[in-house]
Parts: structure tokens; C-alpha cells; sequence
């Protein structure tokens, strides 16, 4: 089998056993890889009813068959396990070196679970692995902990992944940062290591990487690379992602003071444009990658001089116009907070926005938010805010850890403005002024996701009304979502989507790496198997219609702003959708797969109605 | 004799991507192993990278490090490691001020950028996708260093 390793590494955390397990080629066509196996082991691992904090839920670390290969962006890989955000699957993908290492070092995964009694990590080498001692590490930050575990271990090529302070403390939004910039961000991956004392993955790998056909690949990919200078990278190269501050703005789409308005008078000031100008000192690139959109940030002055980090537009955007902050400086610390304490960038900006509207609206006193006057557009409370949810610190820290939907249900107001879909927040899209990619981020499985299905394409690329909805658009976020999931299951980078010719040629990319003979009609069958699994995983653990939704402001109220005025989502018209979406996927109406479905997709039909 | 030719790295256009590393193994080793690399990516956080190979030292310390005589001088001012001789001891890697010598894992022997010999000039260079890799004479880096410096002066003055 080429392309795979063959094999994957199961840990238990409480007996501290290693064992060598087989990767079986039927499980490799059927599932492909990275998002597929995550779906297809935490299906099949995960017993029913397990708490997401506890030794029986699965953490599985998983690549696929093009890790490792000269493929363009291909050093990828998938965390995954049931989430403490949503309580459904839980995943996130990162880019950069554990990817390409882990296969170099001889294997496809890591399937992890229970306890151990302190904190460990996990080191992997060629062909071994071992759990060593981490109460070194403890309360260190992701960056500390790279540098320490490399210079214990005398070897500066060692790639760790690892968790900050946050995971530790069990936040449910923590995150597992890489190669300092890169992040499993969302959905809590960082809390699943922290409930199983698991500080960090180190890996180091020198073994050779076998695909099928490598002198046909290199000519592909010598064509790839190419193209991944030309026009369809060119956003990403130059101003990257944050290129999309003034698009969004122009369209009326950018989440202003917890989305309530989708434009900010001074997005001027936190533009990419202004970003590469002032802000950005290199450009940087994830391994095997030929666009380079990391665009690194040293702040040389003022009141934030010295922070540093990699700013894309997420989360420049959440922690900035969506909290009313322009300051790019304020920006990039709260972004370096994030990524070395250990949380969310998305889920921190979309909860620090849901507090300084309880603050705003009389819910929170001066009391309630460790003395901070958290009001809309206040950078230095905003940095101070993302800091203390980091690391629980204080009233506020204790409050808003693990997010708005928990922030107010502690509270006990305020639920009616927390910018979440399964308990999870929002990325960087406004509601109602971009319905379709409502509808795709309220469906999908991992809860208010922009990278399930690209459901924004439509709305900003003006192929429909995006200020209405109707039974049609379910075709767009089911095309999306099959052929995404292919995508996370090989893995590639979504910037590279726009590279391929179409279909087949993603389809012999697989086939040059793995030596088979899909069809392209064959792979995007995979992806809707795929997507049914992890959707089964979702039903297996309580999932129905009422999950689906849009949080309440997308249907009462309005948007006030220049463009997109009086915006709102007609609640029958998202019922209509919705039904649409379902019927597509061929399930029911409330959203569970038919038995005749899971049936023709080789799944298991136990579940099905 | 032609002026040696160096692979140079652009350290603003360097990105880190370690396409270089596996382009070189795949054209000398036929399989994907970067670690088999002869030319090596190094990043130093948070903003820098290079890419390094053999520099073509005019005494290289290889050479005279190696206490079997196993690598010896070519012509092109590249050193070549004679296989037979090499007992991968790796006093040589010591010596090199640039790590431009690695040890093959499996075959325990030393091995050095070879610049592509035969080809149409190094495969590394080829395929970078930044363009921060040129094979080209130290005399060309510096010509091309003053004319930088001279249009920056210009510039200035304007």
C-alpha cells in the first residue's frame, strides 16, 4: 500500500502501553485518510454516552496517504475526538512538520486513550515511540514547550505538538499548537490532551516516504507548484487571508461588535493592506508548501512592542472589528496569547465580543470582568480579556474559559447574542448577510464551521440572492461538503483547491501516490461516506434538526449597518432550506441518515431510519 | 578554468516551504527522504530561513578533517566522497562551518551537494518555488550586491 505507512501506534495513557497497530487497505479506499479515519475511528471507538473529558473518549492523530510526498502542501495532519465544546465530533487540521515526520518515522497515526497519573508526553522515532515525563513542562507555554522538548532531547528537527497552559487547565476551546504558528484550533482538541495529561506530540522521522508513481507525480507536481504562483494563490501570497478585512467590509459580511453590524467604519486600520505595510516582517511557508501565506507580524513599536505572531484573517477579524478593535498591535498580542496559552483564536474573539456586549448591555459590572471597562472598541481590555479566559484567571478568566454558550449559561443571561452553532462560536461570516454560509456552518458536524463546505462561495462569488433562502441552496453546501471532505481526508490545503483542473486531477493525485485506479465519481462517493460517518457519529451521540440552527440573532434581529441594513434570515425560509439540505443528503427531516443510504455507502445502517 | 558556480540563498525570499530538500532526494535517492538531503533548511524563529548546501570552500575543511582521505577535491571545486574509504566517523560534518555534509542513515557514509552533476545545473534551484536559490559565482553575488547598493544611493539622492 503506497503512500500509507501501513501503520499506527495505539497508546494507552493509564497502563502507559504502546502497541503497533495495522492500517487495513479496505479501511484506507473507504475512508482515504486524515478526516475519514478520525470519523471512522471515533465511530467505531468512542463508546456510546462517554463524557468528552474522560480516559474512555479517543484522541486519534491521523495523516493520509499524502503526507510526506512532494505533493503541493501535503504535510498535513487531523486531530480528532469527541468534543468538550459540542459533545459531537470533535477535529481540527493543522499544516507543518508533525505531518511529513510522523510518516517519515514510520507511521499514519496515533490513536490515544486514558489517563495517565502525571503529565506526559509522547515521543515518536523511527519505528518507536515512548511516554516520557513532562512535569518539566508544566504551565509552559506551546513555544516554551517546542524549545524544551527539542533541547532535552538534543535535536532541533524534532516537531512537537503541543498544548499551552489553557489545555492543562481544561479549557474547552483549547487548542494544539505546531511549529509555533500552525493550530488544531477549533473544538477543543488541546482540552482532550489536557484530560489525559498529554502535554505534547514529539516526532522525528528519517525513513523515506514510498509512493507509486514518482516520476509521473514530479511532473505533476512540477506543473502544481507553478500554478501555485499564478492567479488562483495570488490573495493568499501577497496580503493573505486578512486580504478578505475590506472585501467583507465592502459586501457588508464583516462581524462588527459581536455581529451585530457587518461593516466597521475603521477597517481601514486593520486591513491587510495596512497589515503588510506596517505589521508583517516575513512571509513564511508550511513544509512542502509553494504559496506561503503565513504572514508573521512583529509589532516595533508602541504600547504592544515585541508581540509577535501569524495573523490570518479569522482571527484578525474576531479578535478586532468583532470586538470593535482596529489596533493591529493589540491584534497580534491577543493573537500571541491565543496561540501560546492555548486557545481558539476564533472561539476567544467570539466569546471576548459576547462579553463586551453582556458588559454593554448591563449584564457584567466592572465586578463581574476583574475591573476591566469591557467595552466595544477597547483594545487593551480586549488583550486582557483573551489573556485572563486563557488562564482562568479571576471572575472573568472563571467565566468566559470555555466560551460564550458556557459563559452564559453561567450566567444565566445573555444566550440570545452568544454567536454560536453547537455551542460552538462562529467564524468570521456574518449571519444574515451571507445565508447560504449559514446554512453550511450551522450544519456542519463540527459546529459553526466556514471550512466544512466553503458555503460563502455562492453568497460572495453573487451566484445567488445571499439575502434570502430557499430549498436550492442544500445543493451547495452537499457538493461542498463531499468534495471538502476528500480534501481533509488526503489532506491538501484549501489554497490549493483553486490549482486543479477539477476532479480528476485531484482523483490522480491520489491514484499517482497510492498506485490505485480511482474515478473521480468514485472519490467524491468516498467524500460522502466520509461525511455520513462523522454525521453518524453525531447521531450516535444525540444529534437532531434542532442542532442545525443559526444562534437567534440570525432571525431576531436586524442588521443595521450602510450596506447590509435591515438584514435578517426569514426563520420558514431556513426551515425550507434546511429541508432542502436534508433531502440531498437523503435524510430525514430531522436530519438522520436513511438505512437505504448508509447501506449503498458501505456504512454501518444500525443508526439509520 | 570557469568561474565555480554556488547554490546562493535569498534569505528575504527563503520561505521555509523545504521544497528543496525534497526535490534533492527524490532526484538522488529516487524515494522522498529529506533527511537525505544535500542541501539543508534552516529556520531560526520567529522571521528567518536559509537553505544551505556545499559552499565549494577554496580549502575545504572537509578534506582536511577526513582521516582516511576519503573525499577528495573535483574540479568544479565540489568535493566527492569516495565511498569505500568513508567509515562514516562524521569528523567531516565537524568540520564543514556551513553543515553542508550529512550521514546517510542507512548506508553510513558521508555525502555532499554534488550540484546535480549531469543535469542542466541543480535540481533544488529548478524547482524553488520563491526563486530564492540561484546557482551562480561569487562573483556575480557581489556585482549583483553593488548594483543594489549603488540604485539604493541613487535613489537617495534622488
Amino acid at each position: 500500500m503506497k503512500g500509507y505507512a501501513g501503520k499506527f501506534l495505539r497508546v494507552d495513557m493509564t497502563t502507559g502501553e504502546i502497541r503497533t497497530d495495522t492500517l487495513s487497505e479496505e479501511t484506507a479506499r473507504k475512508f482515504l485518510g486524515g478526516y475519514g479515519f478520525v470519523a471512522n475511528t471515533l465511530y467505531n471507538e468512542v463508546p456510546e454516552g462517554t463524557d468528552p473529558l474522560s480516559p474512555e473518549n479517543v484522541l486519534c492523530f491521523w495523516t493520509g496517504p499524502v503526507a510526506g510526498t512532494p505533493v503541493p502542501v501535503s504535510s498535513k495532519y487531523i486531530m480528532g475526538a469527541r468534543s468538550p465544546a459540542t459533545g459531537f465530533i470533535g477535529f481540527g487540521i493543522a499544516s507543518g512538520g508533525p505531518a511529513s515526520e510522523l510518516k517519515a518515522a514510520g507511521w499514519d497515526g496515533i490513536v490515544v486513550t486514558g489517563k495517565a497519573d502525571s503529565l506526559k508526553y509522547l515521543y515518536v522515532q523511527n519505528g518507536q515511540a515512548e511516554l516520557r515525563e513532562a512535569a518539566y513542562l508544566k504551565g509552559k507555554t506551546t513555544w516554551e514547550t517546542e524549545e524544551m522538548i527539542r533541547s532535552e532531547l538534543s535535536d532541533e528537527e524534532i516537531r512537537v505538538s503541543s498544548i499551552g497552559p489553557a489545555g492543562e487547565l481544561l479549557s474547552c476551546l483549547a487548542n494544539v499548537t505546531n511549529d509555533r504558528n500552525r493550530q488544531v484550533g477549533r473544538s477543543g482538541m488541546g482540552c482532550v490532551m489536557g484530560s489525559k495529561n498529554l502535554k505534547a506530540i514529539a516526532i522525528r522521522g528519517t525513513g523515506s516516504i514510498e509512493v507509486a508513481h514518482l516520476d509521473e507525480l514530479m511532473e505533476l507536481c512540477s506543473d502544481l507548484y507553478k500554478r501555485c504562483r499564478g492567479p488562483a494563490t495570488e490573495k493568499y501570497r501577497v496580503l493573505g487571508t486578512p486580504a478578505n478585512v475590506l472585501v467583507h467590509n465592502r459586501l457588508g459580511c464583516l462581524p462588527t461588535n459581536n455581529f451585530q453590524k457587518g461593516t466597521f467604519e475603521r477597517a481601514e486600520e486593520c486591513s491587510g493592506e495596512r497589515m503588510l505595510e506596517t505589521m508583517v516582517k516575513k512571509v513564511m511557508a508550511c513544509p512542502s508548501c509553494p504559496i506561503a501565506c503565513d504572514h508573521i507580524n512583529v509589532v516595533k513599536e508602541g504600547r504592544w512592542a515585541g508581540a509577535v505572531s501569524s495573523v490570518d484573517y479569522e482571527s484578525l477579524e474576531l479578535l478586532g472589528p468583532n470586538c470593535g478593535v482596529s489596533d493591529l498591535g493589540a491584534i497580534t498580542k491577543a493573537v500571541e496569547l491565543c496561540d501560546t496559552l492555548g486557545i481558539d483564536t476564533i472561539s476567544a474573539g467570539v466569546t471576548v465580543s459576547w462579553a463586551m456586549e453582556a458588559y454593554e448591555k448591563g449584564l457584567l459590572t466592572r465586578e463581574d470582568t476583574n475591573g476591566l471597562d469591557l467595552r466595544f472598541g477597547n483594545d487593551e481590555a480586549m488583550v486582557e480579556a483573551v489573556r485572563v479566559m486563557c488562564l482562568r484567571e479571576g471572575k472573568l478568566g472563571e467565566l468566559i474559559a470555555d466560551g460564550s454558550a458556557r459563559a452564559a449559561e453561567r450566567l444565566g443571561k445573555g444566550s440570545e447574542f452568544a454567536m454560536v452553532n453547537k455551542k460552538l462560536e462562529w467564524g468570521a461570516y456574518s449571519l444574515r448577510s451571507l445565508q447560504t454560509a449559514t446554512l453550511g456552518f450551522a450544519t456542519s458536524v463540527r459546529g459553526a464551521c466556514y471550512l466544512r463546505s466553503g458555503s460563502y462561495q455562492p453568497d460572495v462569488k453573487g451566484l445567488v440572492d445571499r439575502y434570502k433562502l430557499d430549498r436550492s441552496r442544500g445543493k451547495f453546501v452537499f457538493d461542498g461538503e463531499n468534495l471538502y471532505a476528500i480534501i481533509d481526508s488526503m489532506i491538501i490545503c484549501k489554497f490549493t483547491r483553486g490549482i486543479y483542473k477539477d476532479n480528476e486531477e485531484i482523483a490522480s493525485v491520489i491514484n499517482l501516490v497510492t498506485g490505485w485506479d480511482v474515478t473521480p465519481e468514485e472519490m467524491i462517493k468516498t467524500g460522502e461516506r466520509i461525511h455520513n460517518m462523522a454525521k453518524l457519529f453525531n447521531v450516535k451521540f444525540g444529534a437532531h434538526r434542532t442542532d442545525d440552527y443559526p444562534p437567534p440573532r440570525a432571525f431576531d434581529e436586524k442588521m443595521y449597518d450602510d450596506v447590509s441594513d435591515g438584514a435578517i434570515i426569514v426563520r420558514e425560509q431556513y426551515d425550507e432550506a434546511l429541508s432542502g439540505y436534508y433531502e440531498e443528503r437523503r435524510w430525514t427531516e430531522d436530519g438522520i441518515p436513511t438505512k437505504a443510504l448508509l447501506e449503498e455507502l458501505g456504512l454501518d445502517v444500525s443508526l439509520g431510519v | 578554468m570557469e568561474a565555480k558556480k554556488i547554490i546562493v540563498c535569498d534569505t528575504d525570499k527563503c520561505s521555509g516551504c523545504e521544497l528543496c530538500e525534497y526535490v534533492c532526494s527524490i532526484f538522488h535517492e529516487k524515494t522522498v527522504n529529506w533527511s537525505k538531503s544535500r542541501i539543508r533548511h534552516v529556520r531560526i524563529e520567529p522571521t528567518f530561513d536559509i537553505a544551505i548546501a556545499c559552499r565549494k570552500c577554496e580549502e575545504p575543511l572537509c578534506i582536511k578533517a577526513c582521516p582516511r582521505d576519503a573525499i577528495i577535491s573535483v574540479e568544479d571545486g565540489s568535493v566527492k566522497i569516495e565511498k569505500d574509504k568513508c567509515n562514516g566517523c562524521g569528523w567531516c560534518i565537524e568540520a564543514c562551518n556551513f553543515g553542508a555534509l550529512k550521514l546517510d542513515w542507512d548506508k553510513k557514509v558521508v555525502f555532499a551537494c554534488d550540484f546535480c552533476e549531469g543535469q542542466d545545473g541543480p535540481k533544488c534551484v529548478e524547482f524553488c518555488p520563491y526563486d530564492a536559490l540561484e546557482f551562480t559565482t561569487l562573483d556575480q553575488v557581489g556585482r549583483e550586491a553593488g548594483v543594489k547598493a549603488f540604485k539604493r544611493i541613487i535613489e537617495e539622492l534622488e
